[in-house]
């Protein structure tokens, strides 16, 4: 075996610099809480607070780094195979909760559907380039505030992979705990094989919205992890300086993996985030900036440097369509990532700013996500001998086509690109679709969605997932659900 | 006189509040016309520096630091003119924040802060405002017009909520309401009756002059 591409920013003297330096802003600047019942679960287990403010010993950082384990393992419905994140494992998953879809055919985004989160979702489950789903887009056809369970609802009946979610309410915590468990088959099947994860954002600089520490503390009560995903801007909400920001984030990270830890100590947790450098002209948070992409690359080897499972947005675009730009900062966030070991990356299918989401870019992205993980899978290292050999045996035989080596290496060795991908000699174009990428995957996405929902939910579980957003919606003056295609009894 | 006007100029586009602080206070405690301090001092500055961010020569960072040091000016000077019974001519009044459940304040804050700087007086009510709050703080400081930001798809009718209550109360004609953040659009501000959208500071602060012009501003 090779050794495995690892891009490194920092020598160990230095990471161990980062983190004392975060440790040090944790027990002398602290974390603003706006939640009481934090403060109080924080004061209990022997923290410093005062006023709304939490200060961590280094000691008490420790002691969480160290009870924290080194991965995440998470569960696919009925069986569907496991995830582990963490180790030296590259996953990707679709980026989360967009405001709006990028409809082809109407030719600009729109606010999105049930029937396309149905498809989303089956696409997601499809694509053996994501090894979760997310949550990745809100639905504008139901009441706003059950929006956020309600695509939770569509995604455990649509695909059986695992999926990355969040919150935006106390409430909708409360349901999709309860949909979970249903989905699972139960409280401690769920606590056993949990099947889905929470990201949590603090709000740079270093406070935690009642919100977010609340959902952190629910969610190590019933023993879902979670991702702790700071979202510092680099020149507005933290330091102009990549280093500066490497280190708050930190601090922003370590001071979600204390806080869980306590709450639930041994408990699951990610280093995560979605940084932005700040646009100083624009006013606007680009993910797909290569200073973010370096940011999210430094906090992957931090947290490598701690031993805790990684995770970051990166493989997604700022761009308004599906441009050239859309695809060279997909591509390079998600190069860039597999050669930082983060283990997991959400953000494909995204661009605007994490406000748009397409399914004929998570089809592309796909793509970028397989190279990226053949890109992490290095080279194999040959023995010597049969290098010479083989290079012999080309050499004196005229071609190497036709080795018995070349028939046994080269489907192992190289990545077979799917149909979107354009690799015709000269300027045929059989592919369906024909010229253009994007009819390609339009024509793809067509092909997928014209098999149904191969992974569908049936049975009790899905009657029951049913009467809890039923009833929710019911109370928030939704008579009648929207109409969904293979849902009707 | 004319080099004092100058250094308040320049305090404006140099970002330095304590400077613009000192100068106001110096201003005050002379002979001098303090309208004519904010008119052709203060205000000139933020113009200019307005006029540089516009062609790229100046960044947020100077613009928001222009817009701040002048705010620390007037916060001298117009007590002062309120004490001599003058005041300067203001484009509009309105307060601003994010609503009900939502903790995104990034571009709201920047939203006011150029309004701020492009001659509005803006009171920033920060996040987490109900649409009772709105209400209560527009009424007290007289306000033409209330900005309600929303970043979150479940937190935008508290928009909307905001213009029912203002109906309900009988006083919706009182104040333009004007909406942004990433999930709105000029559909779902005129669906909700509201008087305009803006995607950016610059669009905002454009809207609510054409608003407020269109209804005819009014001095305090
Ligand atoms: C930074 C950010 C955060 C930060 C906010 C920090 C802060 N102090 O504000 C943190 C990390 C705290 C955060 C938290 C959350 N966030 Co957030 N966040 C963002 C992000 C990336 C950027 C927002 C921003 O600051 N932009 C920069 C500013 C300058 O731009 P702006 O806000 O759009 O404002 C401009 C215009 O919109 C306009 N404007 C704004 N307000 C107004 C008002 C008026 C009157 C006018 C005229 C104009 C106007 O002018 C402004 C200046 O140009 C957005 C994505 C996005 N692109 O919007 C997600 C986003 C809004 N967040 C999202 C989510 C889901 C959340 C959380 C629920 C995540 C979680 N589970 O913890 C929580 C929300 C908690 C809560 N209850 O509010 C989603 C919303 C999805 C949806 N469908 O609703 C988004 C779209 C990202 C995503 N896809 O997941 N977030």
């Amino acid at each position: 075996m090779g050794q495995r591409p690892l891009i490194k920013w920092f020598e160990k003297r230095q990471r161990v610099a980062i983190v004392e330096e975060a440790i040090g802003i944790l027990e002398k600047t602290g974390v603003l809480i706006e939640s009481r019942q934090a403060l109080e679960m924080l004061a209990d287990r022997g923290v410093r607070t005062e006023k709304r403010r939490a200060y961590f010993s280094s000691g008490q950082v420790e002691e969480a780094l160290a009870a924290a384990p080194d991965r995440v393992t998470l569960y696919g419905r009925d069986g569907r195979g496991e995830v582990e994140i963490g180790k030296e494992n590259l996953h990707f998953n679709p980026g989360s909760s967009a405001i709006r879809i990028l409809d082809l055919e109407m030719g600009e985004s729109r606010v999105p559907v049930s029937g396309d989160l149905v498809e989303f979702a089956i696409l997601s489950d499809f694509l053996s380039g994501y090894s979760m789903q997310s949550t990745a887009l809100v639905p504008g056809d139901v009441p706003e505030n059950v929006a956020d369970s309600y695509r939770l609802y569509l995604a455990l009946i649509f695909s059986r992979k695992p999926v990355v979610t969040g919150t935006f309410t106390e409430e909708g915590l409360t349901r999709m705990l309860r949909m979970l468990e249903i989905a699972a088959g139960g409280g401690k099947q769920l606590r056993d094989r949990p099947m889905a994860i929470f990201d949590t954002c603090p709000t740079a600089p270093l406070t935690w919205s009642a919100l977010t520490v609340n959902t952190l503390l629910e969610c190590a009560g019933n023993g879902l992890p979670v991702q702790i995903v700071p979202m510092p801007l680099a020149g507005a909400t933290s330091p102009a300086t990549l280093y500066g920001t490497v280190v708050q984030h930190c601090a922003e990270n370590l001071s979600g993996i204390v806080i869980y830890q306590m709450a639930a100590p041994g408990s699951p947790v990610v280093y995560g985030g979605s940084p932005a450098y700040f646009d100083m002209r624009k006013g606007t948070t680009p993910v797909g900036a290569v200073e973010a992409t370096i940011i999210n690359s430094a906090g992957a080897e931090i947290a490598a440097e701690l031993g805790i499972p990684s995770h970051a947005y990166m493989a997604l675009s700022d761009s308004k369509s599906l441009d050239y730009q859309g695809g060279l900062e997909t591509a390079m966030g998600a190069a860039v990532a597999a050669l930082s070991g983060v283990n997991n990356v959400s953000g494909p299918g995204m661009h605007n700013f994490q406000t748009v989401q397409s399914m004929e870019k998570l089809i592309l992205d796909n793509e970028v996500c397989l190279m990226a993980e053949r890109i992490r899978r290095g080279i194999r290292v040959d023995s010597s001998e049969v290098v010479a050999d083989v290079i012999n045996e080309g050499v004196t035989g005229g071609s190497f086509l036709t080795l018995s080596h070349t028939l046994k290496k080269f489907r192992e060795e190289a990545l077979f690109p799917g149909t979107v991908i354009d690799r015709e000699a000269g300027d045929k174009r059989s592919a369906p679709g024909g010229e253009e990428i994007l009819k390609r995957a339009g024509e793809r996405k067509r092909e997928i969605l014209k098999a149904g929902a191969p992974n569908i939910l049936t049975g009790p579980r899905r009657e029951a997932l049913k009467e809890v957003v039923t009833e929710s919606a019911w109370r928030a003056g939704l008579k009648k659900m929207p109409e969904i295609e293979g849902l009707e009894e | 006189m004319d080099q004092f006007l100058k250094k308040c100029e320049d305090s404006v586009l140099a970002g330095d509040a304590d400077t613009a602080f000192a100068l106001a206070s110096e201003a005050i405690g002379g002979e001098i016309d303090i309208l004519q301090v904010i008119e052709s001092g203060f205000v000139s500055g933020i113009r200019e520096v307005g006029r540089l961010w516009e062609e790229g020569e100046y960044f947020l960072p100077e613009l928001v630091m222009g817009a701040e040091a002048v705010k620390k000016a007037l916060s001298v000077l117009e007590p002062a003119l309120a004490g001599q019974e003058l005041s300067r001519e203001v484009r509009g009044v309105g307060v601003i924040g994010t609503v009900q459940g939502d903790i995104h304040d990034i571009g709201k804050t920047l939203v006011g802060t150029m309004l701020s700087a492009s001659g509005f007086e803006v009171y920033d009510l920060g996040t987490d405002v109900s649409p009772a709050r709105f209400i209560s703080e527009a009424e007290a400081r007289e306000a033409d017009f209330i900005g309600a930001s929303a970043l979150l798809t479940t937190t935008m009718p508290g928009q909307r909520a905001l213009i029912e209550m203002l109906a309900q109360k009988g006083c919706r004609e009182d104040f333009l309401v004007v909406v942004g953040g990433a999930p709105c659009s000029e559909d779902w501000a005129e669906s909700i009756g509201a008087a305009g959208y803006a995607t950016d500071a610059v669009a905002a602060v454009e809207l609510i002059g054409r608003l407020l012009d269109g209804k005819g501003g009014r001095t305090p």
